[in-house]
Order: structure tokens, then sequence, then C-alpha cells
């Protein structure tokens, strides 16, 4: 027998978390559908349809990001995205070569990290610099014209170039992180157990230290789920 | 679960309400029911001009009938002195020429070439009697025509050759208490037969306009809004809007489908955006010539052929001229589509004085400026009539030829078939200087088109501009229309990207697999 470690269940995501990030998948998705059919790759809704899709997918997508927002100040979950140093060689050691020698995931995650060094990075740079570059760029996008006391106004942009290029090469690196994502979702203790994860809130790990507790127990409570979170 | 369920509330409730209050409200459109109202009522005249006892009597000389009009409308006369239907030219300011004074009685076109020297004929399009050269009396308001714009009877009619004066033996007792406000056939006398037959210069000016649905012209559709010219084409003192950029420069007393449109004229904040680069023509012209076909090119350089000595004419099906002895080769077009350029009301013309440069061809017999750069430019469709004519091989300038006259061996293109001839005869009544070496070079001329609106439901389409090919804004570069406009090296690098991203992603799944089967060999 190879593996001796324990499994134990911890609760990772919370609700508010599960439906922020299934939603905003989904919105994700559906952006990218539209947004490459207004680009004209393809045709699928019919160039008017797909703007207006797009639009409203667009204000969706920013009033789930501004109650996001919200939630991660009162939270504090903000702090999940502090980055760290600490760890970083070794996750990108364990992505890789650790994983194809069945190595023990480097970083062990827990309701108050539930993101190793390498997505503290990553999801850093989409929060504050990823996302607001293309919600910027696609308001400019959508209101480079805009109506105002009985006359169309111009916010001044010399031409659409500029904008229609950034928010196109922001698509494209989109999809790419979409891609990546996807297959890392597959990295965890078992090919399903990240995904569950994100549907269920409880992952599966392998506790390689038995000093730990075996297993965490928490409920939906924030509150209780925190204590439970500081007692690891 | 009593969590999630209050956090889907306090989310899910507000986004549903805030998409909602977002949505465009189907607001209807009641300004085109307002338009529809007020242009429905109709047109009743203050005066019954058979009422009136100076017009109740014979006349022999239509000066006289003009002597008539202005003894009751005192200022009118010389109100249309000053008019561009009279003078048939303007005072304009344009760049790099500076101050200006053209139009019809000076310019060329790619059509008939220019009046210079065929006075007569052309100028049965005057709003006067006698202009037969240079010698007509532009200050004498007693050679005004006043029967060819406000005629009511439809009995009116000017003499072909006669220099504007009518027919011989019309009944001006009759004609004369039955004139008014002008109408359909009145503008249409001269606007619809311009380069010499029924829609041949326009494309969206011809008589079907008299009878035609509103599927043709919304606007003066028999089953539409029955407007005459005149009820979008006011006139203060004569002087009208509205301009035709073959012979207009300036900015100015243009019409514009805003003076009742709005521009907000649509329920949809999108394509109310779109009017300010976007022409409302652009969209509702979608095709112009839809019932007869308007002359698309024109090759003089073929004029003058003879068949067993006798000149000679093919006609196409549909009676349409594809050849003529007098005027050369042409190709037809019918339920055109548009070409389309920016423009930004402001126009420059070749002017025959003016040098051909040889690296800039075809010549552009007229300059409509614009660009996405230019504020005030916005995007019209217009029909582009291309064609052959003649030029100085020397002096490499345009040539006027004498086309008409009323007798054989004057010089008269259209009477000897001799081109030297008439070449050096229209530029002798010019006081020109020709060569002597003649060649036919490539000429191209812009009619922004305005009507033939078609009704709203045959406008066109999103699609129709925002597609990767084909669309109908394709030959415009300097503006990015999003589904047509790309930049290849972030496609490119788009492509690129998601190409290692995908041979990453497969790399390392099958490395897993293979080091994943190899480990659960060795475990067994």
């Amino acid at each position: 027998m190879l593996h001796m470690d324990n499994e134990i269940r911890v609760y990772i995501y919370r609700g508010y978390e599960r439906f922020w990030h299934w939603t905003q998948a989904f919105l994700i998705f559906f952006l990218a559908i539209t947004g490459f059919e207004i680009h004209g790759s393809f045709s699928l809704f019919g160039f008017e349809q797909a703007v207006d899709l797009h639009n409203k997918a667009a204000w969706a997508l920013i009033i789930l990001i501004i109650f996001t927002i919200f939630w991660h100040f009162t939270t504090g979950e903000w702090r999940q995205y502090l980055p760290t140093t600490q760890n970083l060689k070794a996750q990108l050691e364990y992505y890789v070569t650790g994983i194809f020698r069945n190595a023990p995931h480097p970083t062990r995650k827990t309701l108050i990290s539930k993101l190793n060094p390498l997505q503290r990075l990553v999801y850093l740079g989409l929060k504050i610099l990823f996302i607001p570059v293309m919600v910027m760029s696609g308001l400019v996008y959508m209101f480079y014209r805009y109506p105002k006391d009985g006359a169309i106004e111009s916010l001044g942009l010399a031409d659409l170039h500029g904008i229609a290029y950034i928010h196109t090469l922001g698509a494209y690196i989109m999809l790419a992180f979409v891609l990546v994502h996807v297959y890392l979702i597959t990295t965890g203790h078992t090919l399903t157990s990240n995904l569950r994860a994100m549907i269920t809130g409880w992952e599966e790990l392998t506790d390689h230290d038995n000093d730990k507790p075996s297993a965490i127990e928490a409920d939906d409570k924030p509150s209780s789920s925190e204590e439970a979170g500081k007692t690891t | 679960m009593k969590n999630i369920l209050a956090f889907f509330l306090s989310v899910i409730v507000p986004l549903v309400i805030i998409t909602l209050v977002l949505r465009d409200a189907g607001k209807e459109n009641t300004l085109l029911a307002e338009l529809r109202e007020e242009y429905s009522r109709p047109h009743v005249p203050s005066v019954d001009h058979s009422k009136h006892e100076v017009l109740q009597r014979d006349f022999d000389n239509p000066h006289e009938i003009t002597a008539a009009c202005l003894s009751c409308h005192t200022e009118r006369g010389s109100e249309v002195l000053g008019n561009a239907h009279w003078n048939w030219e303007r005072a304009a300011y344009i760049e790099g020429r500076g101050v200006t004074y053209l139009g019809k009685k000076n310019l060329i076109n790619n059509f008939c070439t220019g009046i210079a020297s065929n006075e007569g004929t052309c100028n049965r399009c005057h709003i006067g009697y006698g202009w037969r050269d240079g010698s007509f009396d532009f200050s004498n308001q007693y050679n005004i025509d006043c029967l060819i714009c406000h005629d009511n009877s439809g009995m009116y009619d000017k003499a072909r050759g006669g220099a504007g004066y009518p027919v011989p033996g019309l009944d001006f007792r009759t004609i004369v208490q039955r004139v008014g406000r002008p109408q359909k056939d009145n503008c249409g006398y001269c606007h619809f037969h311009g380069g010499g037959g029924n829609n041949v210069k326009h494309g969206d000016l011809e008589m079907a306009l008299l009878t035609a649905s509103r599927e043709v012209d919304v606007h003066m559709g028999v089953d539409g809004g029955r407007l005459e010219c005149v009820d979008c084409h006011t006139a203060t003192n004569h002087q009208m809007l509205g301009r035709y950029y073959g012979v207009s420069s300036d900015n100015t007393q243009r019409l514009h489908c805003e003076q009742c449109h709005t521009s907000f004229p649509h329920t949809n904040r999108k394509l109310n955006e779109h009017t300010i680069k976007v022409a409302c023509q652009t969209c509702h012209i979608p095709h112009y010539a839809k019932v007869n076909a308007t002359k698309m090119y024109w090759d003089w350089s073929t004029a003058t052929r003879r068949d067993e000595g006798l000149p000679y004419q093919v006609l196409d099906t549909l009676g349409n001229e594809l050849y003529t002895s007098i005027k050369g080769d042409f190709h037809w077009a019918q339920n055109a589509v548009p070409e389309y350029y920016w423009f930004n009301g402001t126009a420059d013309h070749h002017l025959l004085t003016d040098i051909i440069d040889l690296d800039d061809l075809p010549v552009k017999i007229n300059t409509l400026f614009g660009g996405y750069h230019d504020p005030g430019a916005r995007i019209y469709p217009m029909k582009v009539h291309r064609g052959k004519q003649p030029y100085d091989t020397h002096y490499m300038t345009i040539i006027q030829p004498k086309l008409w006259d009323a007798e054989v061996n004057k010089g008269a293109l259209w009477v000897d078939l001799d081109w030297e001839a008439a070449l050096r005869t229209g530029m002798e009544y010019l006081n020109l200087t020709y060569s002597g070496g003649h060649d036919f070079i490539e000429t191209e001329m812009f009619l922004p088109l305005n009507h033939m609106v078609s009704p709203s439901g045959q406008a066109l389409a999103c699609s129709d501009c925002h597609v990767r090919s084909g669309g109908r804004l394709a030959s415009l570069d300097d503006v990015y229309i999003p589904g047509q406009s790309r930049s290849a090296a972030i496609d490119y690098f788009g492509v690129l990207l998601l190409i290692t991203a995908l041979g990453g992603v497969v790399t390392h799944a099958t490395a897993r697999y293979i080091t994943f089967a190899r480990r659960k060999v060795r475990t067994i």
C-alpha cells in the first residue's frame, strides 16, 4: 500500500462564494460567445441580438462584481489574495514535476487559506488588473457615444480601435485562462475533488500530517466555520 | 441552507430588477404618427389665379406672362434673380481655392460634360427664357420663366433646343389661370431628366416617383406619404433647401432628414447613437434606381462610330441605350447598391483649367470631403458615375466639347460626329486653349443619394455592415466597425495563445496519464 494518508473533508467554499463563482463562470462563458460573435468570429444569435445579450450579460457581471467586492471586504476574504512568495516555487515545482511523481500538494487548503501561492498571484492579477481593464474598456466601448440632452454626446475618443483591441486581447487572455483553469481543476486530490468542492463547498483532501485534526467540522455558518478555521 | 437562500435572494433579485430597469422599454415612436398627421393635411391655395383680371387674356409672348406675374408678386422677380436656380452658380469658399463662383454655368460633369457652347439645348432646363449664349441678361427679371415651376395645369412645356422658351402654340390663357405651388412634375421636369433622359443622372429621382408605391419611396409613394418635393425642400423667398453636390460646394442651405425626424428618430438607443457618424440615408436607402435603370458608366471614347455611314444606336431589352453614335457606350443599373463614403457637406470640383494628375486616376470630377476623424462628416450612400471623357493630352486638362447645334457644320458633335471640330469649337467658345491633341480619360463623379427612402422594415440591418467580409461599409478602412474590423496581429496572437494553452494542457495531461499508468504498473 502506497497511500497511507487519511482522507479528510474540509469546508472550503461558502454559499455566496460558490454562487458567485458559478454565476461568474456562466456570464464569462456567455460574454465570450456573444463577444466573439460581435468580433465577427462566427454567427450564432445574429449581430444585433449578440450585442444586446453581451451588454446585458456585462451589466449582470458588473453587478455581480460589485456585490462580490462588498462580500470580500465585509467578510475579510480579500486577504485570501494577499500575495506571498512562500511556497510559490514549491507550487510551481509541483505542477512541473511533483504531480507526475504523485508528490503531495505543497500547500494545504483550508477555509482561511484556500488559494495556493500561485493562485493568489493569478487571482490577484485578475482582480486588480484584468477585470478592471476589461470592465473599463467594455464600459467605454458601450458609452463612447451616449445620448444626453437631446443629442448624441461622445467621450472624445479619437476612435474605437484602441478600446476594441484591448477588449479583444483581453477576451483571448480570458479564454486561455479558462482553458488552463478548467484543466487545473483536475489536479486536486482526485480528478473531481476540486469540482465537487466548488459545487458542495466540501473538499476531500489528503491529510499528510496526522497531528492535524483529522476533519474540520464546519457548517454553513460563517462564524463557526471561521472559528473552525482558526483552530487549524 | 437558509444562508444560501438568503444570498441567492439578495443577489438574484436585485440583479433581475436592475436588468429589467436597464432594458429598453418598448417605447412607441409617436413622432412618425405626428408627422403623418401633419403632412396628410392637404395644401389649400390661398389664391385662385383664375379670378385675377390680369390673367384673363391671351399671351403671345412668354415674357408678358412674367410681367403679369410680377405685377402682383412685385418682389419675387428680384428674389429669383439672386437664386441658384436662376444663376446656375453660387459663391462658395473652397479649401485651397478660396472664394469661387461655381455652378452648372461653368462646371463640368461626366454625363453630357457641360453646358458651355450647348446652352441652346441644355438650358431648356433653365428657369428663364433665352439663355442661348453668353449674352443672356441675368439682371432682367422679365427673362424669368415662372411657369416651369408654378404651372399646375400640366400643359406647360419647354421647347427642345429652345434655350428655355416654351413650345409654340400653348394655351397660355388656361395655363396662367392654373398656377400654384410647385408639384412633383414641375421639379421633375428637369430634375428627373438630368443627363439627358429619365433617371440618367441621379438614380434616385425619376418619373416613377409620380406614381410609385411606398416601397419605392416612402415619402412620395402614392400609398405612402404622398409628399410633394416642396414639402421638404421648403423655400424662403425662393431660396430652397437642398443641395446637389455635382454643382454645390458649401455645407449650407442643406436639407436634412433630421429637420422632420429629429436626431432621435429611433426607439433603440444604439441606433440613435449611429446618427453621429452615419447619415440616415445610409441605412434607409438600401437600393436606388428601384424602378427604372440609371446610368452608371458613360464612355465617350467610342462615340462617332457609324454603321454604313450612318449614326446608330443599340438598346437593351428594356429600352436603355447601350450605345449611341453621338454619345458612346453606356452601362446601366437597376435596383443598384450604393457605394459609401464619408461626407461633411463640402466639396471641390475639377475645373476646366485644373491640371489632371495622372498619378491620381480616375479624375474626380467632384471631390466630397470628409473622413472618420472629421467631426462634421458622416457616412453617406452615393451613386458613383464613372466614365471616359475627352482631355487635352498636351495641357492635361478636361475639354469641353461642343455637342449641340441647330445647324450642321457648326462643330457640334451630335450633329457632325467630328471630335476634333467639337473639341476645338467648345474650347474656343470658352476662350480656353486646346492643343489639338486629345484622348479620353477615366473620370468619376459622386452623387449622394437622398430619395427613394425605403419603408423602415426594409432598412439595412445590423449585419449588413457588422459582418466580417462583404459588408456594405467594407471599403471604409478608417473606422472601427465591430464585426468587420479587427487587428490581424491581435487575432493571430490570441489564437496562438489559445493553441499554446491547449497544447500545454494536453501535454501536461498526457504526461500525468503516462506517469500514473507507470506507477499503477509498479504498484501491481
